[in-house]
Order: structure tokens, then sequence, then C-alpha cells
């Protein structure tokens, strides 16, 4: 297996500008309203987590071109496909062509606006206490991952800073293969501009992330 | 990619083979099949795209910022279980579930971004803006945050701190701007009109009345 994420863009040169948008504006089609809303209705459905959509978006080939509501759609497609729930004959033509293999469940309007608010809550009881301490000295993980993770590169092999222990929260990196939640410690971690960017770096700069426990080891 | 070439996440509905119905097509198609499917029921979908178009947005946040600014026990409760006090306004559910709030001072200034993908506190700020979900923003937020708050006509002066925030993980984080001077005699309503969407973001000031 080699597995390619192409949206760890943080630390990227050569992006450009960020041109602000006003308030208010968040639809610039009528299809991306759509977009949101399959994606969150399919979501709904238990077919697949939020871990797994995460990561069926980023390794999309050609992810750099495309806007972000079609990543969103060419995601939901890629999952839907995996799962043999639609064939391409069936985009193609627009209109079902095979049988509907059945789903756990089918969100319905009445039922949308307890979904929202119940949300999908991450946190799970702790099994063990945790590993590091606020103010503990850690260094995290340099060698790349062969999975979905959200250990950003810019911050892998870098000495950081415990600040806060955020409780037991679902793995990412098994949750999106469907190697189940395996909740670990997470942390937030905060390093030095220095630390990530060199000595160039304007002083003054702290970056966190948030980190599970086995990104993590103690600073030598 | 070089820094005056279009941005490809500006660009809405044009795919590389098509024109810009092409998006409209394919996703009418794949919302044809999936209702034929029995997958979607089409008024979920209206009832989804009503909450976060007109229900859910960043006047929700605006009023949980304007709350901590005129009441020091809801200010502290915000900062110590930001979960609990912005679901004593309401405000609840899906992207918000492990809220931490960030309060900016005159020594440092906070600033969120998820260099990975598009993580944004949803039940008190809606929907990211585009600029959020871009190449430029989460490339450059963690490496020259200044040089990205500049494009947004903010300077700060060089002794205040910027802690940079990257949601990598579920919690969603809320950046309480400070309070702009001559306010003391604004109601609680007032102020929520001062508190802007980026200055719950860490791109904009809150701005005076």
């Amino acid at each position: 297996m080699s597995y390619r994420s192409h949206a760890d863009l943080g630390g990227e040169d050569g992006h450009g500008r960020v041109v602000p948008e006003p308030e208010g504006e968040l639809f610039h089609a009528p299809w991306e309203r759509q977009a949101l809303a399959l994606t969150l209705a399919m979501g709904a459905t238990g077919a697949w987590n939020l871990d797994m959509s995460r990561s069926a978006r980023e390794t999309l080939p050609d992810y750099s071109t495309l806007s972000y509501y079609e990543l969103w759609i060419k995601g939901l497609e890629k999952l839907l496909a995996e799962r043999g729930l639609i064939a391409a004959d069936e985009l193609d033509a627009g209109r079902m062509l095979h049988p509907a293999p059945p789903l756990d469940r089918v969100l319905r309007a009445a039922d949308v606006p307890a979904l929202l608010a119940r949300g999908a809550p991450t946190e799970r009881p702790a099994a063990a206490p945790p590993r590091f301490a606020a103010g503990e000295r850690v260094r995290t993980r340099a060698s790349r991952f062969d999975h979905h993770t959200r250990l950003p590169g810019y911050a892998r092999g870098k000495i950081g800073r415990v600040e806060h222990v955020r409780g037991v929260h679902v793995f990412a990196d098994t949750h999106a293969h469907g190697r189940g939640e395996q909740p670990q410690w997470l942390y937030t971690v905060v390093f030095s501009g220095r630390e990530l960017w060199g000595d160039d770096c304007a002083p003054g700069l702290g970056v966190s992330i948030d980190a599970w426990e086995p990104y993590l080891e103690i600073a030598p | 990619m070089a820094s005056d070439a279009p941005q490809p996440h500006a660009r809405h509905g044009q795919t590389e083979d098509g024109g810009p119905g092409d998006m409209e097509r394919r996703v009418r198609a794949l919302r044809t099949v999936l209702a034929e499917k029995g997958y979607i029921d089409p008024a979920a979908l209206d009832v989804l795209i009503d909450t976060y178009e007109r229900k859910t947005g960043p006047r929700n946040g605006a009023r949980v910022v304007a709350r901590a600014w005129v009441d020091a026990e809801f200010r502290n409760w915000l900062l110590r279980d930001a979960t609990a006090a912005i679901a004593s306004l309401g405000y609840t559910g899906r992207q918000g579930e492990h809220m931490v709030a960030l309060e900016n001072t005159a020594s440092c200034h906070n600033l969120v971004v998820c260099t990975l993908c598009s993580c944004y506190p949803w039940p008190v700020l809606g929907l990211p803006p585009t600029w959020y979900k871009s190449a430029p923003y989460r490339a450059r937020a963690v490496k020259d945050p200044r040089g990205v708050l500049a494009d947004f006509g903010i300077r700060l002066p060089e002794s205040t701190e910027i802690r940079v925030w990257d949601s990598t993980a579920e919690v969603r984080y809320l950046v309480i701007p400070q309070r702009p001077p001559g306010t003391d005699t604004l109601s609680e309503e007032q102020l929520a009109a001062c508190v802007t969407r980026d200055s719950m973001i860490g791109t904009g000031l809150a701005r005076a009345p």
C-alpha cells in the first residue's frame, strides 16, 4: 500500500494571496447546495464515517485542481462506488440501472434537526491514564505514514510542548480505514515558529496541532 | 504554482473536461440515482440546506462573544468549558461537539486554520468561507500568519505574539476578539453587531460601532 494525501498543505509555498470574501457568501452555484446536502445525507446513512470521507477526498489524484465542493462530490462518488452502492453507468445515465443494496439508515426530513443537534462526539471513556502531562516536552513522529493521518507533514519530527490534555478521542488513523475507533488520548501540542520553519521565522509565532498519543514520544 | 496564477479553489463548477454546467448535470444525476435507490429523502436535503443557509451562521458566534464581553462569569465559563457555555445559548451539534474558546488580548492574537481539510465550528460560525478552505490560507496561515493578516488588511504590533491553532482533530476553536474601545454604553445586541465572522477566526478584528 502506498497511501498519498494531497491535502497536507500547511507551510507549502507558492499558493499566493488569500482572497477574502464577504460574510454570507456561502455557495457560488446551485449544485454546491446539493453537494453539501447529499454529502451530509449520505454520511448519515452510516455507510462510512467522517474519517473515511476525509480520506476519500484527500486521496483524489486531481485534488489540487478541484474546487471545494467538487472535492466533496468526487469524494462522495468514490465512497459510493467502493461500496457497490452506485455504478459509473448509473451516473452516466442519470438513473438507477442496478439493484440497490440496503443501507442501515436513511435520513428523513423530520430527523434532520435532531441529527445535527446531536452531532457525532468523538470523546470516549479513558481506559488508561494519559502518557503525557501539560507542560511536558514531546517529539512528534518523524517517519511518514502509509495511511490516513492527522499529523501534518510540517509538524513531523518536531519538538513541542504539551499545552492541553483534551481527553480520549476516536483515532482518525484507524477509523478512516475501517480498523475501529481505537480511542487515544488527544493533546494540544504547541511548537515555536523557529522549530517548524527555522531561524528565519519571525519571532513571536507559536503553532499548535491536536495530536493523538501515538504521534508523540518523550523529547530527548 | 506561481503566486499570480488563478487559484484552483476559487473556481466553481468547472472541471477540466466540461463547461460551467458540467457539475450541475453531474450532481443532478447523482441526486436522481440516490433518490431512486431510496438512499436519500429529497425533503431532508431541503432541510439540510435551509439549516446551513439560513438558520446557522456567524451571528450565533457573535452572540457568544458579546455575552462574554458583558458577563465575566460567562466569559470564565466559556474559557473553561466552551462546549457547555456555548450550549447554554442553544448552539450545539455537528462540527461543534468539542469546543474551545481562545481569547485575543493586546499581547496575544489567536488565528484558527485547518491545514488538512476545512474543520470549522459550524454551530457558531456556520459553513466556512471559500478562502478558509482554499490552498493559500491553509498553506500560509501556519508559516506566515502576518502575511495572511495583511491580505485581510490587518496589521498587528510587532510585539504581539501570534498563536495559530491548526484544527487537526475534532476540537473546534472559536476566537473571542478584543472588545473595541468606546463600546461601554452599547447593549449586548449592539455589541454582537461589532463581531465579524473573520474576527472569530482570527483573520479580522471586531469593528468599532
